[in-house]
């Protein structure tokens, strides 16, 4: 249904095209006129109108069908017949039977004759789809047709179309974050209608299991996130310990002594680094990196966790060095040359100039990177979900385990979702935290550094 | 008159200071070749895991194809072969892999063997019916524990509890060794195969392709869309309180988390417009949205470098500002927009946290052949071998990433080449 849909789309279109060029050709012929605007023009303005409606039939059906054919079944169904089964399971099952006739053996016969129901509903409804796909196609031709006359100016409205779509398309930045919003917000309203804000905030104790059966004793689900900010907090400092030292010294040297012919060797090296997607890291700190952290413990007399919050931590800060030290390289390249040569010129020596009068200068650009690195950290995902612990610890220690917001989340949505179980729905809240938080910290960054490049622009 | 400033203390004092220079340069130094040595200690690793996942080990068996086992006449047709037994043909030969076997050994010695065999056996029989009858040297997969042990990536030193080969395994893969009867060979399974239980079938190609679809669907979606905004931005918004959000709104979804643009396909694409799940169209329409902003940010950085005398110029011959903006700026301004539009296909590859959101992480073992089928992406199929038990899927882990790392070198190659030959100084 997909690309034979899409198939007579595309045919649709172009006999428009075709018919719109040759009408308003031997229009203007007959008449003797010379059209308002070149010929192409008015094909583009039957093909557009042929077009959209087409879309907004195809977008509609695939949307909608689904439900309306499901909600038809249903009517058709006598519920109480099969008590142990929910809506969704029956329509499913209804579905398969419907597929194909291996699930069929041994089904009650209402199932069976929904199936049947079901299956002639859907061909009925795939036939009608083409046939409206069609008829919407060629009404929007006939409605655009009485505009072929060549006294109409067909380019200014072409033109305004394409301003419409472009306006759509820069729309779509702004049509995501609203659909971030209320994706996460929808959802952590539901969460919340179970679990108290308060508790979701400030209590200790992540236990995300809700009993199975009323009144079962001991297991009663609890979603305190305190120990999980905790432990994104803990492997945040972790990396930003690593990170930044590296990532500025490297900034440093790069910008202030490296000659231009190792700036040209380094900096592209660098860039590779920023580029190795997070879960190769990952996969560095699981075979590599942890083992290490655990012999090494082992040396100190610890006993280190195998997911322990050093060994992604480690990797994590590994991962943002690259961030901080390009960032703080374009920081402390755009330092007014100025700067540098009145300190060189009183006599200072380079270290002394960088310490004294760059770093200084460059510092909000600095702070901004930074804050980027730990928005970065913050949200960074596949290393601590491979690498890092799945179950809430509420430490300081960094040779223990803990756990993160993100593998929180991916822990919460693999496997089985269900909607209504506030286990499947904290991943949401845990989701709008991190939003919020990565949000405050990525406006803050980017108005610094923003303020920064104008003082010396 | 003190002394405070004698020769020998200024001396000093800029000793101590050039040392102090020294110190800081060697502090930058260090840092850099700490990042650089990571850097070569990362894809070190990574190679030396996984170079050996190219190869697969295989076990020389005789196989004798008589009519008898196989159940079928020397005349049988196409179809009857197929059908033929060779599961008995294969029980026999590793029955017969080594002499006198027991019962209890022969059920060890089947476990040397990869689940494959049968099919081997019979893909052999079917291109060669006319060896009937006879028997055959065939060289058939060895199950991953004895790949492992060969490979040396698994320890034989250790108590027999902890081993995949118990000690009466390990004699027949000794003799094996022995008799120059394990060998090594391309694993064309690597490349062939999607996703397996086994880690001697597991093959990346499934998850190559579904990536492919995605890739395809990110890039169909991203480039109309990122240019359309930027031409809008650049050329047409007028300077109002909506223009600034959608630009405030586009460098902050450059640095949204991932994971939570994951969070929005879940939420939107599949519980709202019902997407159907795990496929590429899904995962690739999120992915999309990430890549948005990097192409928004190249697309008009390069239409800005266009000159606007380019632009004047055509609107002094009459053109539209439509017709100055698309005949003549995006054309310009297209190279580098394509540079930075594979830069954020690069970014899409190696992405991995939105895709499990949607349900691309589900077990596929199968090629997908469509952008509506589920299907595995080449992050993910990383994803779930780092986090398979198995051993054998370690290096196979390393050697997936060594391929999407390589893609990825590949695509910013073609990046930095296409913005070298077409990019224009003005």
């Amino acid at each position: 249904m997909f690309y034979w849909s899409l198939i007579i789309i595309l045919l649709g279109i172009y006999s428009a095209y075709i018919f719109g060029k040759s009408r308003i050709t031997s229009h203007s012929r007959q008449l003797e006129i010379k059209t308002a605007s070149l010929p192409t023009y008015y094909a583009q303005y039957i093909m557009v109108w042929c077009l959209l409606p087409a879309l907004i039939v195809y977008f509609g059906w695939i949307i909608f069908e689904d439900q309306i054919i499901q909600n038809l079944v249903l009517a058709n169904f006598d519920f109480d017949l099969n008590p142990a089964l929910n809506a969704s399971l029956l329509i499913s099952e209804i579905k398969n039977v419907a597929l194909s006739d291996s699930f069929a053996e041994g089904k009650a016969t209402e199932i069976l004759n929904a199936a049947e129901h079901y299956a002639s509903i859907k061909y009925v409804s795939s036939i009608s789809f083409y046939l409206s796909i069609l008829i919407v196609m060629i009404l929007g031709v006939m409605f655009a047709s009485r505009k072929l006359q060549p006294s109409f100016p067909a380019q200014q409205s072409i033109e305004n179309y394409v301003k419409y779509f472009l306006f759509f398309c820069s729309s779509v930045a702004v049509l995501t974050t609203v659909g971030i919003v209320f994706s996460l917000l929808f959802e952590s309203l539901r969460f919340f209608s179970d679990v108290s804000v308060f508790e979701f905030l400030f209590g200790t104790k992540w236990y995300p299991y809700i009993p199975i059966r009323e009144g079962q004793s001991g297991s009663q689900g609890s979603f305190g996130a305190v120990p999980i900010f905790a432990g994104t907090f803990l492997i945040m400092i972790v990396a930003m310990c690593v990170a930044t030292p590296i990532g500025l010294f490297t900034a440093i040297y790069l910008a202030e002594y490296a000659s231009p012919r190792v700036r040209r060797i380094i900096k592209p090296l660098l860039e590779i680094l920023a580029g190795v997607p997070t879960i190769v890291y990952g996969f560095f700190a699981f075979v590599t990196v942890a083992p290490f952290v655990k012999t090494f413990g082992q040396s100190l007399g610890i006993d280190a966790s195998p997911t322990s919050a050093l060994a992604a931590g480690l990797v994590m800060g590994i991962m943002i060095i690259p961030f901080i030290s390009s960032l703080s390289d374009d920081v402390i390249n755009s330092v007014p040359q100025s700067l540098r040569e009145g300190s060189l010129g009183i006599g200072a020596n380079k270290a002394e100039t960088i310490k004294r009068v760059i770093l200084p200068a460059a510092l909000p650009g600095i702070v901004g990177a930074f804050l980027l690195g730990v928005s970065r950290a913050i949200g960074e995902t596949m290393i601590v979900v491979v690498a890092a612990g799945t179950a809430p610890n509420l430490t300081a220690n960094p040779f223990e385990n803990v756990t993160t917001v993100t593998v929180q989340i991916v822990i919460a949505l693999i496997g089985d979702q269900e909607f209504d179980d506030p286990r499947t729905l904290s991943a949401f809240a845990l989701g709008l935290v991190l939003f919020v938080i990565t949000l405050i910290l990525n406006i803050f960054a980017l108005r610094i550094v923003k303020k920064y490049r104008e003082r010396y622009e | 008159m003190s002394n405070q400033f004698s020769h020998e203390k200024i001396i000093q004092l800029r000793k101590k200071r050039s040392a102090a220079d020294r110190r800081f340069k060697t502090y930058g130094l260090i840092a850099t070749v700490i990042g650089m040595a990571i850097l070569f200690f990362l894809l070190f690793t990574i190679f030396s895991k996984g170079y050996s996942s190219f190869q697969k080990t295989v076990i020389e068996l005789d196989v004798t194809f008589d009519q008898e086992t196989l159940k079928i006449t020397p005349n049988a047709t196409y179809e009857e072969q197929v059908e033929a037994k060779f599961f008995k043909v294969k029980k026999n030969a590793i029955a017969n892999a080594l002499p006198d076997l027991s019962k209890k050994d022969i059920k060890l010695m089947k476990k040397m063997f990869s689940i494959n065999v049968d099919k081997e056996i019979k893909e052999y029989f079917l291109q060669n019916p006319n060896i009937l009858n006879t028997t055959q040297k065939l060289l058939v997969t060895a199950h991953s524990d004895v790949d492992q042990m060969l490979k040396g990536n698994a320890k034989r030193n250790i108590e027999e509890k902890k081993r995949k080969l118990n000690d009466r395994q390990l004699e027949f893969f000794d003799e094996f060794v022995f008799t120059g009867r394990l060998k090594s060979k391309f694993n064309n399974f690597f490349f062939t195969n999607a996703d397996s239980r086994h880690p001697e079938l597991a093959g990346i190609a499934g998850s190559f392709v579904g990536s492919l679809f995605t890739l395809i669907t990110v890039f169909l979606l991203a480039f109309p869309i990122g240019i359309g905004a930027s031409i809008y931005l650049e050329e047409f918004a007028p300077k109002n309180k909506f223009t600034e959000l959608i630009e405030v709104n586009i460098a902050n979804l450059a640095a949204v988390p991932s994971i939570v643009f994951g969070l929005l396909g879940l939420g939107i694409l599949l519980n709202v417009f019902g997407f159907p799940r795990s496929t590429p169209l899904v995962g690739g329409t999120v992915l999309a949205l990430m890549t948005l902003p990097t192409i928004i940010i190249a697309c008009r950085a390069s239409l800005k470098a266009v000159p606007p005398s380019i632009k004047e110029g055509a609107l002094a011959m009459g053109a539209s500002k439509m017709q100055a903006v698309f005949h003549h700026q995006v054309p310009l301004a297209l190279p580098g927009t394509l540079t930075g539009t594979i830069i954020g296909l690069a970014q899409a590859l190696g992405e991995t946290a939105p895709l499990i959101m949607i349900g691309m992480i589900a077990f596929i073992p199968n090629i997908p052949t469509g952008f509506t089928e589920p299907s595995a992406a080449l992050p993910v199929q990383i994803y779930l071998w780092v986090e398979s038990a198995e051993r054998g899927f370690q290096e196979k882990t390393a050697a997936a990433i060594m391929m999407i790392l390589i893609f990825l070198f590949l695509m910013n190659a073609i990046a930095v080449f296409l913005r070298s030959r077409f990019e224009r100084k003005w």
